[in-house]
């Protein structure tokens, strides 16, 4: 059976070998259990890197331009980067 | 009144800057321990039972009051309770006072416990950490409610102790909408002795770890609300003027120690273009905080502030 990983990086900037500043995994397979705080040292350096290891991105935040009158309110991580793996499983 | 330790410009600034001051192992043990006496034990786990239920005995046989929100801080907690006394301590007096200002509001209050895997065995369930999220709402205001998270007993890294995003508190977020990140570079976990203090600015992104160790941990939150001024609440005396704006980009080596250094120091986690909007946001908070609207740091205002045709 085949089964989806997905690894979500957030970085520096829009492009996507910029440096890893958040990150997530979300493992398919059930061989592993994620969940928040559970590391502290991103799994790549940047983007790229999770691409050299065979992660397939499937999707990346939009750049948006800055509604007038809000040009300075943050709210949640700009650069978000979704990447798949598809894994053989016998589950 | 007028004698409490009130905060430091620069921890204040830090403040401003990183949403948090930590205050390690400032409350008495014996404080401590009344705490927990007035906690209550909690039963061991049950086969079958669920944590709802384990938990909302608990809560319910926990010498905390239920009190309405709104009511004056003062007037929240019994005199003599460990929760009064602890309040009444100058340092954290002090501190409430230059943050939030005088005549603080109760706002609500929480018995924070994580079990250890036995309970979530027991009753069926899966033992994770709390998803990050800030607390209540969307709050686009200036002001600032801060939230005391009170650690009475040592808290280890098994223990799953609150982890929390420093430099977060300025990002307008709707709650649990940020669950999708699990990890954060420069996150921090609160691993501390007993009689441990987290001062949070209520928008500060974190959640609450996961217990891997034997025995469970309480953690005590109370936020507190503004209902006067929060404009030069803190040891006013301590803030230096700023003569002339610093230099920037083009260094020749470190500048000294200063608020300016303190508010213009970014976070790890921060993107290359939004790091500079949140410096600016600093800026703003600082400008209220101090009640001076031509404040400036490392010309970020100034810079947008100066029209062409003026």
């Amino acid at each position: 059976m085949l089964r989806q990983k997905v690894l979500v990086l957030y970085l520096a900037n829009s492009a996507l070998d910029s440096a890893v500043v958040g990150w997530s995994l979300f493992d398919g397979t059930g061989r592993t259990r994620r969940m928040a705080g559970d590391e502290d040292v991103p799994p790549y350096p940047t983007g790229l890197h999770a691409l050299y290891d065979g992660w397939r991105l499937i999707q990346a935040s939009p750049l948006l331009p800055h509604a007038r009158g809000e040009e300075f309110d943050l709210a949640y991580l700009k650069y978000e980067f979704l990447f798949e793996q598809i894994v053989e499983t016998r589950r | 009144m007028n004698d409490l330790p009130l905060l430091p410009a620069e921890a204040m600034a830090s403040f401003a800057a990183r949403g948090f001051l930590r205050f390690d192992g400032v409350v008495p043990e014996e404080i401590n321990r009344q705490f927990l006496e007035e906690m209550g034990d909690i039963d061991p786990p049950r086969p079958g039972q669920k944590m709802r239920r384990t938990y909302g005995e608990m809560l319910a046989r926990a010498g905390v009051p239920q009190t309405p929100a709104g009511v004056p801080l003062a007037q929240a907690y019994p005199d003599g309770s460990a929760l009064k006394r602890l309040l009444d301590l100058p340092l954290v007096a002090g501190a409430i006072r230059s943050l939030v200002g005088e005549d603080p509001v109760f706002d609500h209050h929480f018995l924070h416990v994580t079990f250890p895997p036995a309970y979530h065995e027991a009753s069926g369930g899966e033992n994770v950490s709390q998803h990050y999220h800030q607390d209540s709402t969307i709050d686009p205001r200036r002001a600032f409610d801060i939230q005391i998270m009170y650690y009475p007993h040592a808290v280890t890294r098994e223990m799953g102790g609150t982890r929390f995003l420093p430099g977060s508190h300025l990002r307008k977020v709707s709650e649990a909408a940020i669950a999708r990140y699990q990890n954060i570079r420069g996150q921090q976990h609160m691993v501390c002795e007993g009689g441990t203090l987290l001062f949070l600015h209520s928008g500060i992104w974190h959640g609450g770890g996961v217990n891997v160790s034997d025995r469970t941990r309480t953690m005590f939150k109370v936020r507190i609300n503004p209902s006067r001024s929060q404009v030069r609440q803190f040891d006013v005396s301590t803030l230096k003027p700023q003569e002339t704006q610093r230099p920037i980009f083009y260094l020749k080596g470190p500048l000294p120690p200063s608020v300016e250094q303190i508010l213009m120091t970014p976070e790890p986690w921060h993107e290359n273009d939004t790091s500079r909007l949140e410096l600016l946001n600093r800026v703003k908070l600082w400008r209220y905080l101090t009640g001076d609207p031509d404040y400036d740091a490392d010309y970020w205002a100034t810079r947008l502030e100066t029209l062409a045709d003026a």
